[in-house]
């Protein structure tokens, strides 16, 4: 096991960087967002699922833990982070109870059961959103603002209506409880930029092969109303910069992460223009996360002195 | 305990095709979203089998051995077709519901697998019970995963509600991820239990996965 971290040779730099730290960054990245949506749908009482969700996530950490006698880690906060990432991704009205299983899926089958942090092979919180949308569409599907129940801008956009760019930036629309602020997304985006926890690779690739795909195949051209409606739309900012970012379930190498980025682009572009839903972008990072280890595999540097012409 | 039984005890519980050798998972996890499905499927799978098992243990001196694959296809196939027919014509609607997966009975490891590591070795008798065993333990472990399938994932049992109206039924559970999650789920459930009788004292030899001991085995020389 060793072995797979010697990526390169030394010298090595020695960094303050734990798992711990990572995932406080990312949960203070992701407190703007949070608030917003709390905010935001605060006729729905969103604050209690986000509450819900994230604890459930944390307590089914600790108690699959001690059951199986193994050291607990909930103090790295990973499984906080889930917890928060799946509550941002459901509808503010789910029954309590929904965001509960949610939870436990995503901590106790997807994450725990593969090997806990770091051997987990897709996103905890999108495979649980996945199991969620498929076992609960009807809920998962129902999206409310101010009390009124309709379809999200990106479901208009889809059924060819136009939509106002200015709200869906700022976020005063129908979507998941963190979905909706673009801004707010960016704020926490901007800090883990600046803190050098994420860089720009994977959601800049993410973003530019998205952006090409929807105005070759859009039918709307170089529109740029339309594609900063897509941009703004559904769940893109949050995925790009929040969870196809994800250490454990993206790659390690340089070359990787481009083909990585281009793979999300190309796979949510098809979803959304060609698909069944409006949204794609949480079935294009899970299809994505599964074709990490053969992503890998073909970009692997090659050691100094090995291959070339033979 | 004599050795019919004993052939009986080994399909049902020591070598569990669904849950101890893992053969047939194809219809195993395609055709269990309820329990009447997977009765179906595993009682029509148990007369291929008896049947099959009877012919060739009584054809087993005659089938030259670089022919027996052939040889046991054809008989396979055959009962299958009859299997099919009958189904098609007494039960059209589990016939239905049951679809591609009964013609596939033909290409199902466990019955090429019985029949070539003991039908084409044992006697008649001995043959038709391993057939039983295997077949009834086959039957089982389809209706184990088809009634938890259904009770999560629609709130009944073999069509009857079980759970109150108010349940919301989690849907997974009877499309094709849901069938993974349970088959795991109760796989290892079983290994635990076997795992503390054998902790017990209890002596639960290790499965060869083929069902006939690797001394008797003479694959390796064949091939």
């Amino acid at each position: 096991m060793n072995e797979n971290y010697n990526i390169s040779a030394s010298p090595h730099i020695r960094d303050k960087a734990t798992s711990s730290n990572l995932m406080l960054m990312v949960l203070i990245a992701l407190l703007p967002a949070t608030i917003f949506g709390i905010y935001n749908f605060r006729h729905e009482n969103a604050w209690l699922l986000v509450v819900v969700t994230t604890a459930v996530a944390v307590l089914s950490e600790y108690i699959y833990q001690k059951l199986m006698h193994k050291p607990v880690t909930i103090k790295d906060f990973s499984a906080a982070v889930t917890g928060l990432l799946l509550a941002l991704n459901l509808p503010p009205t789910l029954p309590l109870w929904m965001g509960a299983l949610g939870s436990i899926f995503a901590v106790i089958v997807v994450k725990q059961l593969f090997g806990g942090l770091g051997q987990n092979f897709m996103n905890p919180a999108l495979a649980a959103r996945c199991f969620l949308l498929i076992s609960f569409t009807g809920r998962m599907t129902y999206f409310v603002y101010d009390g009124v129940t309709g379809a999200t801008p990106l479901a208009n956009l889809k059924a060819g209506e136009t939509v106002d760019t200015m709200t869906m930036l700022l976020g005063n629309i129908r979507g998941t409880i963190g979905e909706t602020s673009v801004l707010a997304i960016m704020i926490g985006a901007m800090f883990l930029l600046l803190m050098g926890v994420i860089d720009l690779r994977i959601p800049g690739t993410y973003i530019v092969t998205f952006v090409v795909f929807i105005t070759i195949f859009g039918g709307h051209g170089f529109d740029a109303q339309y594609i900063t409606a897509h941009l703004c739309g559904g769940g893109l900012m949050l995925g790009a910069w929040f969870m196809a970012t994800d250490y454990v379930t993206s790659p390690i190498t340089f070359r990787g992460q481009i083909v990585y980025g281009v793979c999300l682009g190309l796979l949510t572009g098809l979803f959304r223009l060609f698909g069944g839903s409006a949204e794609g972008v949480s079935y294009a990072i899970i299809i994505s996360n599964l074709l990490v280890p053969l992503i890998e595999k073909v970009t692997l540097p090659k050691p100094f002195g090995k291959g070339g012409e033979k | 305990m004599n050795k019919y039984t004993e052939r009986l005890y080994n399909g049902l519980v020591k070598e569990n095709p669904t849950f101890v050798l893992m053969l047939g998972m194809c219809p195993t996890l395609a055709v269990t979203t309820s329990a009447v499905n997977g009765i179906g499927m595993g009682l029509s799978t148990t007369a291929v089998l008896v049947l099959s098992n009877l012919l060739i243990s009584m054809l087993r001196k005659i089938i030259p051995d670089s022919v027996r694959m052939p040889a046991f296809i054809v008989v396979v196939a055959s009962f299958v077709t009859i299997v099919q027919f009958l189904m098609e014509g007494f039960v059209p609607s589990l016939y239905d519901s049951l679809g591609i997966y009964i013609p596939l009975i033909v290409v199902n490891c466990i019955i090429l697998g019985r029949a070539e590591s003991y039908a084409s070795k044992y006697p008649v008798l001995p043959s038709i019970f391993d057939g039983i065993g295997m077949g009834l333990g086959f039957t089982v472990g389809l209706m184990a995963i088809g009634i938890v399938r259904e009770l999560v994932g629609s709130g009944k049992v073999f069509n009857v509600q079980l759970l109150p109206s108010s349940y919301e039924p989690i849907t997974i559970f009877i499309l094709a991820p849901g069938a993974f999650f349970v088959l795991a789920v109760l796989t290892a459930l079983q290994n635990k239990v076997r795992n503390r009788a054998a902790k017990r004292g209890i002596p639960m030899p290790e499965a060869t996965g083929c069902g006939a001991g690797c001394e008797t085995c003479g694959m390796k020389e064949k091939e």
